[in-house]
């Protein structure tokens, strides 16, 4: 009989019977996290459930924070934040607030998302986490609130579809870009369900950051998860971070697993853009030579951590932005903005013209500032360039890794970061 | 709810996300209402102002993909959308639509803007003048979602059967 992929192990350890994929399961959840701009709505859901005083499943379980409109950026932004306090406090839950950061960095950098872990987010780029092989997917409000009284969801168990990444990448050339070209050859609905698993040799190399940079987007290839298998590299990233864990008891897939696979060579792999309006129309930095930019966002989820600033720093060494150029730079979370801050790097970006901004998710999903204006355009390091994802339907977003944002930010236009 | 749904065809293309389906700014309220004023907007903005109760959204294939805010088909439920059809969908939106009530149906249909349709979301069929499209149908314990009217109204059904209040 054939082995396990990663994903059929979690799911039979959290639905306590060896499952396959395809089956229906009802699966137990390790972690649920929240944010301002979904949590409210899975906050009314669950009372609606559960009623007025009815109590969560299991309070340490849980973990809210808020990252989409802060510091509070409206009225109405505020009174959701009042209310999730309230909700966090009365219920014993952990609350980071506004303090901490953008979820998808804070969730792995504080342990609350390990190898073998199921977690739930009321947000599509929860899986980011399985970059440290865990089964960590988004959900909706009303799902979430289901969570909530219960610690309970139903799944059907994703097949998995193996993205091999082969070969040594070229300088300044990105797990950004590794994964931008794989969702341009399978498009955005190539992986609809899938668990995606990120492997070969380059993937091998990667830190987890960068790993986390390409399990964030498995989400817009349609996949269910992103995930990695985890290595040495992994149980370093967690012991640095939160101390000792078990290595023993992590799971892996087997060899002989049943799944789909595709392979690409990114030796020669130049730097890639996604092109306004769908993530999936990608092509090579190059191709885009001489397109202007108004506004660089450099942050987000996707790439907003250490060393994503430091590599755009490398690249724009000391000099200044282009003329009628903006960057807006945000660290994904206080502890990247204080390694930042202990590098030299804010104040790098800052004498070069950029504003540096506190950790949230910024302009990235166009709901709160760094808003973009009829007919501008911007290169941004986050995950989507749908149509007024960052502001005006009329203005034009494109994606790039670190590297290629801050070769555009002192070109003043969209640059290979290997010609400057 | 009945699953009977007779309306009229908007038609749609293909990666239609839902960040044009409820736009960022939009996302501060808790108001249903006003996420209605503005469904669909981000690609068509006289949408929530001519859609009439019942009508269906057809479209092509991954709708609803992207973010997953639960608000998207909460608006186009609010603004009178008695279903979605479409090729495929993208899986978060298609969760949540079932748990917010909003039926989902998963076929292949030819059709023109403003046809009259007509959805069986128990059969999974979509039935535009005389040929019926057959779609996908759901599993029976999402159905049982859907005609309770959502997750919510589904669970606390539940809890007063087995309280023996129903």
């Amino acid at each position: 009989m054939a082995g396990y992929t990663l994903s059929e192990k979690i799911f039979s350890r959290a639905s306590k019977k060896e499952v396959r994929a395809g089956e229906f399961v009802m699966a137990d959840i390790d972690r649920a996290m929240v944010h301002d701009i979904t949590g409210p709505l899975a906050v009314k859901g669950f009372y609606e459930i559960a009623g007025e005083d009815g109590a969560v499943w299991d309070p340490s379980r849980i973990v809210v924070l808020f990252d989409h409109q802060v510091p509070a950026d409206s009225l109405a932004a505020a009174e959701n934040h009042i209310m999730l306090r309230k909700f966090a406090k009365e219920q014993g839950i952990l609350n980071y607030d506004i303090f901490e950061g953008v979820c998808h960095q804070v969730m792995p950098e504080k342990g609350h998302a390990l190898p073998g872990d199921l977690v739930v987010g009321s947000d599509s780029h929860t899986c980011t986490y399985g970059a440290l092989g865990a089964f960590s997917t988004g959900i909706g409000s009303t799902d979430m609130a289901s969570v909530f009284a219960t610690g309970k969801l139903w799944f059907m168990v994703p097949e998995t579809l193996r993205l091999k990444a082969e070969g040594r990448l070229s300088r300044l050339v990105t797990s950004k870009d590794v994964v931008l070209r794989m969702i341009g050859d399978i498009g955005a609905d190539g992986a609809t369900y899938k668990a995606c698993e990120f492997a070969g040799s380059a993937v091998s190399r990667m830190s987890v950051p960068e790993r986390m940079t390409m399990a964030n987007m498995a989400i817009e290839m349609g996949g269910k998860a992103g995930l990695v298998d985890p290595d040495e590299t992994t149980y370093r990233y967690i012991e640095e971070r939160v101390g000792s864990f078990n290595r023993k008891t992590v799971l892996h897939g087997d060899d002989d697993a049943v799944f789909d696979e595709k392979i690409w060579d990114v030796s020669d792999l130049p730097p890639q853009v996604a092109v306004p309006h769908n993530v999936d129309n990608v092509v090579a930095a190059s191709e885009l030579a001489g397109t202007k930019i108004d506004q660089v966002f450099l942050g987000s989820c996707t790439n907003g951590r250490f060393e994503d600033l430091a590599l755009a720093a490398e690249v724009m060494r000391g000099e200044p932005l282009a003329r009628g150029v903006r960057m807006v730079v945000i660290p994904a979370s206080r502890t990247e903005y204080m390694k930042a801050l202990r590098a030299g790097l804010v104040e790098t970006f800052m004498e070069a013209g950029a504003t540096v901004e506190s950790p949230c998710c910024g302009p990235c999903m166009g709901g709160s500032f760094g808003l973009l204006g009829d007919g501008e355009v911007s290169l941004s390091t986050s995950n989507r360039n749908f149509q007024g994802r960052q502001g005006s339907p009329k203005a034009r977003v494109y994606l790039s890794s670190p590297a290629t944002a801050a070769a555009g930010a002192i070109t003043g236009e969209i640059t290979d970061p290997r010609e400057i | 709810m009945s699953a009977m749904i007779r309306g009229e065809a908007w038609i749609f293309g293909d990666d239609v996300d839902t960040d044009v389906i409820i736009p960022g700014p939009y996302l501060r309220t808790r108001d249903v209402r006003e996420l209605a004023c503005h469904a669909m907007e981000g690609i068509d903005p006289d949408f929530a102002r001519k859609v009439r109760p019942g009508d269906v959204i057809v479209a092509g294939k991954n709708f609803g993909c992207g973010s997953s805010r639960e608000q998207a088909p909460l608006a186009l439920r609010e603004a009178g959308v008695g279903c979605v059809v479409a090729r495929s969908f993208a899986r978060i939106f298609y969760r949540n639509a079932i748990n917010v009530g909003l039926p989902v149906v998963e076929a292949d249909v030819s059709c023109r803007q403003g046809d009259e349709v007509a959805v069986d979301f128990s059969a999974g069929t979509v039935t535009v003048g005389t040929v019926t499209f057959r779609g996908t149908r759901l599993p029976e314990f999402l159905l049982d979602i859907l005609r309770d009217g959502g997750l919510v109204a589904h669970r606390r059904k539940e809890k007063m059967e087995k309280e023996g209040l129903l």
